[in-house]
């Protein structure tokens, strides 16, 4: 602060705070706010907003656990809530996605970090970021296109003889899953590109040196060097993902559900807004508790992601 | 068990630069061998090569008799210890140690057990269980030789891995490196651009200037019998005289110079620009004309340095020389502005070639 002040003079610095103070309040906080505020109100006509039937309860949260359909568990023929269902859905493929972006991204930023010659690394790199001046309605449609039936990856893939009658791929979670995947993948790389970036070469070859074949170099000196970045990449693409909506809706099937899809119905589809924002602070607290849960298990601490 | 390394007419390109020039030397099983040399000459793009991190553009490398091309760092029995010693900062000091173990397929306990007998050998018992970066400087170094040296290197290879500690504890470790060496017999290949170090410790040094190994000799003969002039310059200091040889005799030969003719050692092959070597603690100091190779001076600085007094001093005709005297109340310490006599006796002066340049 001082730092600003002595560099600024008292003008400026007196801008930024009021710009960055009023970007935190009107944009970030006060919205937020009157939503969570709102979560607890039932939805009523406007005539009886402010009457008997307006106090606080859970009454919006709590349908998060109505609707119970028979789901098959294990083998088990169990009453699971609709949404409830959905949620550990859109947690379930939120996470293969976040697996499948790290499987893709770890031998990539290994690479850019590692392998490439320095002089060829901003070629790549711009190569890599192409694709993101593309809008990602844009992208994603591509994929549907690509994805489609009578698409081109059925035709390529029934041209070269690795499959012999076209897939379905837009069904399931299948596409979402893909679209993903391409969406966020760039999150995933970054990270852990600088991670391993930071890592003394020499440690690299001193492994080697002891003996220690590639995977076990991998495993036991580049992995632990890289893993905050991949704890941070990771959080980053989970939540990205899981909070997404545009990819579900362009490339979803009938037979995929979204939760954030859930919060829009009942925002724009049934104007309740009152719900719909019970249903999003309900999945913001669920999915930290899931990705607090997760960095536990795999011993990531908070100020490991930070740096 | 330790092997010895043929490095036969190496050369290392990087692009159009050659960073290693038709290297040839051949080290034996046990020895310590150092390479020096100033920053940038090659050392450790040789030990790259012999350890499989770089291959060789042209010629062979040997050890313990088989040919190298072709294996990796992780089938080669080397062990390097870099210059920033590279150990793994998130594994405790004793996993550190016993990596080379694991990687062979060790049990946990045995690992263990080897690792502290292996801190016990470099002295620091304790620190099994530390993280590396609660080591000093000094202790790190002992861990990396330890790590190297559990998994039974034929040979140890060291590039400058004391150029980070202090005076103190570097002559230390020196001591401690070579008394390791001599415990294990393993081959050390030890690289360092200080000379005191090199001398010190070594069987034999390889004096190297641009990618090109100027000689390669025991100690005492790289410093009493260099074979070129960069050897000569870069251990030691010198008095240098440019001039042209003449007539030669019993390994002796005439040089004449701007500043009178000289009587010194010579076995030249012809070719190169010839200079006059003498060394300061060889330059006499006398009120009248020594016997031979003598010439007058003129004080300029006389520096106590301690155990020697070093005295500049300018001839008539313009040469700047320095003599250096023993500090033991011998000779009259003279004082700047005395008017004496400089000189030198033949066998103690060498007429010899420039050093080698890289791509000849
Ligand atoms: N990977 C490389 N690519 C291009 N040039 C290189 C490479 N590695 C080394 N060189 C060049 O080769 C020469 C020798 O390098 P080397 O590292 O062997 O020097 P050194 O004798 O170990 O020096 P120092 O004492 O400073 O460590 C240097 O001029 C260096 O610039
Ligand atoms: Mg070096």
């Amino acid at each position: 602060m001082s730092e600003l002040l002595r560099r600024y003079g008292p003008t400026l610095t007196g801008a930024f705070v009021l710009l960055t103070a009023f970007w935190l309040l009107m944009l970030v906080i006060l919205p937020n706010v009157t939503l969570f505020e709102a979560s607890f109100r039932p939805y009523l006509p406007v005539t009886e907003v402010g009457g008997p039937k307006d106090f606080y309860s859970f009454g919006n949260y709590m349908k998060f656990f109505a609707n119970s359909t028979d789901t098959d568990i294990f083998g088990f023929n169990l009453p699971v809530p609709i949404h409830v269902k959905i949620f550990f859905g859109t947690i379930y493929f939120s996470t293969l996605v976040t697996f499948i972006t790290f499987v893709i991204a770890y031998p990539l930023a290994f690479y850019l970090a590692k392998v490439v010659t320095p002089k060829s690394l901003p070629t790549l790199f711009l190569l890599l970021f192409v694709p993101m001046w593309v809008s990602e309605v844009l992208r994603s449609f591509a994929w549907w296109l690509i994805l489609a039936y009578k698409g081109p990856l059925n035709a390529v893939l029934q041209g070269v003889g690795i499959l012999d009658a076209p897939v379905r791929w837009i069904s399931g979670y299948r596409a979402i899953i893909i679209g993903l995947v391409y969406t966020y993948v760039l999150f995933m790389v970054f990270p852990i590109y600088n991670a391993i970036q930071s890592l003394d070469t020499n440690q690299i070859e001193a492994a080697q040196d002891l003996g220690s074949p590639w995977w076990r170099t991998h495993w036991r000196v580049i992995l632990p060097h890289a893993k905050p970045g991949i704890a941070s990449g990771s959080v980053i693409v989970f939540m990205l993902a899981a909070g997404s909506l545009l990819v579900p809706a362009l490339l979803g099937s009938p037979t995929s559900l979204w939760f954030t899809q859930t919060i829009q119905q009942w925002m724009l589809e049934a104007q309740d807004w009152n719900t719909g924002a019970a249903y999003a602070f309900l999945f913001l607290i669920l999915c930290t508790c899931f990705v607090s849960l997760v960095m536990w298990l795999f011993k990531v601490q908070l100020t490991d992601i930070a740096k | 068990m330790s092997a010895g390394i043929e490095l036969d007419d190496v050369c290392c390109d990087f692009g159009s630069f050659r960073a290693v020039d038709h290297v040839n030397v051949s080290i034996q099983p046990g020895e310590f061998f150092s390479f020096l040399g100033p920053s940038g000459c090659g050392k450790t793009t040789i030990l790259r090569m012999i350890s499989g991190f770089t291959d060789p553009s042209a010629g062979m490398i040997r050890i313990g008799g088989k040919d190298m091309k072709g294996q990796r760092p992780n089938q080669r029995p080397t062990a390097l210890i870099f210059q920033n010693l590279a150990l793994f900062p998130l594994m405790p000091i004793w996993e550190n140690i016993a990596f080379g173990l694991e990687v062979r397929g060790v049990a946990k306990a045995e690992r263990r057990a080897k690792a502290e007998e292996l801190l016990r050998l470099v002295d620091l018992p304790d620190a099994a269980d530390k993280m590396v970066s609660q080591l000093s400087g000094g202790q790190k170094q002992r861990v990396a030789i330890a790590r190297a040296l559990a998994v039974e290197p034929s040979v140890m290879l060291l590039d400058e891995p004391l150029s980070a500690l202090d005076l103190k504890l570097r002559q230390h470790m020196r001591a401690e490196l070579r008394a390791i060496q001599k415990r294990t017999g393993v081959t050390f290949i030890y690289i360092t651009h200080d000379q005191g170090e090199a001398l010190a410790m070594s069987d034999r040094v390889g004096v190297m200037s641009q990618g090109r190994l100027q000689q390669v000799a025991n100690p005492r003969d790289i410093y009493n019998n260099p074979t070129n002039g960069f050897v000569a310059s870069f251990v030691g200091e010198n008095n240098i005289f440019t001039g042209t040889v003449g007539s030669e005799a019993a390994g002796f030969a005439r040089f004449e110079t701007p500043h009178g003719a000289f009587r010194a050692r010579a076995n030249v092959q012809g070719g190169r620009d010839l200079k006059l070597y003498v060394r300061p603690e060889h330059t006499l100091i006398s009120a009248v004309p020594g016997l031979e190779n003598s010439l007058p001076v003129t004080v300029t600085d006389v520096a106590f340095e301690g155990n020697f007094i070093s005295v500049h001093a300018v001839s008539q005709s313009g040469a700047t020389l320095l003599a250096e005297l023993r500090n033991d109340g011998s000779v009259a310490i003279p004082a700047p502005g005395d008017a004496l006599h400089m000189s030198f006796a033949a066998e103690n002066a060498s007429i010899l070639p420039d050093g080698l340049v890289r791509g000849e």
